[in-house]
């Protein structure tokens, strides 16, 4: 009895100092996905983009429709990215165009993950005759020509806004990812851990929502990061070729009107070059996130991607059965790890 | 229980010359500052056809050890000083952790082989055993002919004492001993010199457990390999083993012959440990255990890491780190002197320590 009292003294008079000492570190641990450099820049030009949407039409410094007499004039001060044929600023066309894009990205990423999880995890959870069904409409729209078919269907619809465009984007755009969802749910649901939990008197709906999709969402946010970009690429597709109206903005309506009346050709670069950069520009932030999700989710590899350059530094690469060793580099100048060690040995 | 039940005839105190010396060797969990160190300058030697047991609590390192000497420790782990030299056959001597990628992935199998945690789950369940033997053969001997190759495997299978008719089998059809056997088989394929086995019957029935350890012990006499035989079943590491190493939060705390840990315990840890089991004959008497339980390796205390669990704990225990050396009672001679312990009731210089061990260290 004693003993347990040393114990248990013993045990917390370091904890406590620890847990003091460590406090930052630790609240920084929180926050650990956004130490990854590639999601941090990712995240970080979404934002902006986010921001840009929100506020868009206030800040943007004129009404994009305003035709003015300064027609196809290169960037100046009064025009930052110029104007187009009839004298109507591009740079507020941009600017409130962001909304239109990011709304549209982000219902159809929504709507397109969340039928496919739906259907995916549905299929390979309870198999049997229900799986073969949802396989079988999966497999049918995954091969229908995605483009051809919400051409069809927005230009069927005269009202088509950009919510309808988001919507038929989704209904669409959902089979490849129930397909991925439901091998990796078939794959799961084997596992032992949920068998266990399956033994313990679990719930069907317990079982898929507690023991099975926490481990599907990496797949899930890939997923939905990977439709909101082909959302967002549709859309601009959409509107370049005139399927949608040409009075709501976005950023595939500049490049109509600039193909429309030949910018290439008069040689009017401000005209869609900003435009595209910017389509460029959320592409690759949603990339990033996507990457950064990648190196996150594995707990085991987390350490790696975290810290990817401090690994270059020291020489580490971390392989599956070759176990990195530590070198003292060429140059002689001993490395921070041994140093520590040699003088802990030197104590003892 | 005991050495006496099983007809080995143990190698006691000669042994052949060192094939595997793990010296000084580091290892961290993690790449940044805040890594958690598993190993500190653990030191280690195996000798030539000598059946090493490590043994210990769960997480105190054993795995680590093994995995880290052969350089299998998957990421995040790190060897951050230390060196592995593994002595050939032909007296060549090479340091483990110095090694290419091509050298080592040569030298694996062929030198040091392994028989992994829940080793009747490493088979691959799409082909015959037969086909999983004669491919490991056939990659680290390429002039080999096929034919050759499933030969030599089907008396592989019968040295385990599977039928050879067995070799077109797949692994669902063997039962979960026979597919260990399997393995074992598999990892004598290339007459290793070291075989290291991970809690090789920790998913067995004693019945088979016993087998195969009696299995292994007869190999090791007829082909002469050396074994690092990991488990925290200190009872059957006994029977098998000639010398044992106990393990307690990444360090060596005892390293002595089987026996002479088994009746002569010196480390407190290791007294404590054997006294968790029961003995097959002697007097009744009530198991202890250990109260409390391993340090938490990412913030362990100074001193020694058993401090806070040991019977005999000293102030000195709570603020000095004790290294592995001499036994108090080494002037007695013999064998007492090849042992190490890592206590500091066993060094009389200390402030604090009048160098009279408790009774039951001073057997």
């Amino acid at each position: 009895m004693a003993q347990d009292t040393t114990f248990t003294e013993e045990q917390a008079a370091p904890e406590r100092a620890v847990e003091h000492d460590v406090d930052d570190p630790r609240r920084a641990k929180r926050f650990l996905f956004l130490r990854n450099g590639k999601a941090l820049t990712g995240l970080g030009i979404l934002l902006f983009f986010g921001i840009l949407a929100v506020v868009g039409p206030w800040i943007a410094p004129y009404d994009p429709n305003q035709v003015s007499a300064d027609l196809l004039q290169p960037p100046s001060w009064s025009h930052w990215l110029g104007t187009d044929h009839t004298g109507r600023d591009i740079l507020s066309q941009i600017v409130v165009g962001t909304r239109g894009v990011l709304v549209v990205g982000l219902i159809a990423g929504v709507s397109a993950t969340v039928l496919g999880v739906i259907v995916g995890v549905t299929a390979g959870f309870i198999g049997g005759m229900g799986d073969e069904t949802l396989s079988a409409l999966s497999n049918v729209f995954l091969v229908i020509p995605q483009l051809p078919l919400i051409i069809i269907i927005a230009g069927q619809l005269p009202t088509a806004g950009g919510v309808t465009v988001a919507l038929v984007i989704g209904i669409t755009g959902w089979a490849w990812g129930a397909r991925v969802m439901r091998a990796q749910t078939l794959s799961l649901r084997k596992r032992d851990f949920v068998e266990a939990a399956r033994a313990n008197g679990e719930r069907t709906w317990r079982l898929v929502l507690a023991e099975v999709l926490p481990n599907l969402t990496a797949i899930i946010a890939a997923g939905f990061v990977g439709t909101v970009t082909f959302a967002v690429m549709s859309q601009v597709t959409l509107a370049f070729i005139g399927i949608t109206p040409v009075s709501d903005w976005n950023w595939g309506t500049i490049l109509f009107w600039a193909q429309n009346n030949l910018a290439l050709q008069r040689g009017a670069w401000w005209w869609f070059v900003p435009a595209g950069l910017c389509i460029a520009l959320l592409g690759m932030a949603l990339t990033l996130v996507n990457f950064g999700i990648d190196e996150f989710v594995n707990p085991r590899l987390r350490s790696t991607g975290m810290n990817a350059r401090l690994l270059r530094r020291r020489r580490i690469r971390p392989r599956i059965g070759f176990t990195p060793v530590l070198r003292t580099p060429p140059d002689g100048r001993p490395d921070v790890g041994t140093t520590a060690r040699t003088t802990r040995k030197e104590r003892s | 229980m005991t050495a006496s039940t099983l007809d080995v005839p143990a190698p006691t105190g000669t042994v052949g010359e060192p094939v595997l010396e793990i010296e000084n060797l580091s290892v961290d969990y993690g790449y940044t500052d805040d890594a958690t160190h598993v190993l500190r300058d653990v030191s280690l030697t195996l000798h030539r056809g000598e059946v090493l047991g490590l043994a210990g609590e769960s997480g105190c390192g054993k795995s680590t050890l093994a995995y880290a000497a052969t350089r299998l420790l998957p990421p995040p782990g790190l060897i951050t000083s230390g060196s592995v030299h593994f002595t050939g056959r032909d007296g060549q001597r090479t340091d483990v952790l110095r090694q290419s990628d091509a050298e080592l992935r040569a030298s694996r199998w062929q030198d040091t082989a392994i028989v992994f945690q829940g080793a009747m789950n490493s088979l691959n369940p799409v082909y015959r055993i037969g086909r999983q033997i004669a491919d490991g053969i056939l990659a680290h001997r390429p002039g080999m002919r096929r034919k050759e190759a499933w030969d030599q495997a089907a008396s592989l299978l019968e040295m385990v004492g599977i039928n050879a008719d067995r070799l077109r089998d797949f692994p669902h059809q063997l039962s979960g001993g026979m597919r260990q056997r399997v393995m074992i088989a598999m990892a004598l394929a290339l007459d290793p010199q070291v075989l290291i086995m991970d809690e090789p019957t920790t998913a067995l029935d004693v019945v088979m457990q016993r087998q195969i350890v009696e299995e292994i012990a007869d190999l090791r006499e007829r082909l002469g390999f050396s074994v690092v035989f990991i488990t925290h079943d200190v009872s059957l590491l006994i029977e098998i083993a000639d010398r044992i190493a106990i393990m307690y939060a990444g360090d060596i705390v005892e390293d002595a012959g089987a026996q002479d840990v088994y009746r002569r315990p010196r480390h407190p840890y290791s007294a404590a440990l054997l006294h968790s089991f029961p003995p097959l004959r002697g007097e009744r008497r009530e198991l202890t255990g250990i109260p409390g339980s391993p340090p938490d390796m990412q913030k362990m205390p100074p001193g020694c890491p058993f401090a806070p669990r040991c019977a005999h704990v000293t102030d000195v225990c709570r603020q000095v780190r004790p290294v592995l050396g001499p036994t108090a009672l080494a002037d007695r001679g013999g064998r007492e002197a090849e042992r190490s312990v890592a206590c500091h009731l066993h060094d009389a210089d200390l402030e604090g320590i009048d160098g009279t061990l408790p009774a039951d260290l001073a057997r």
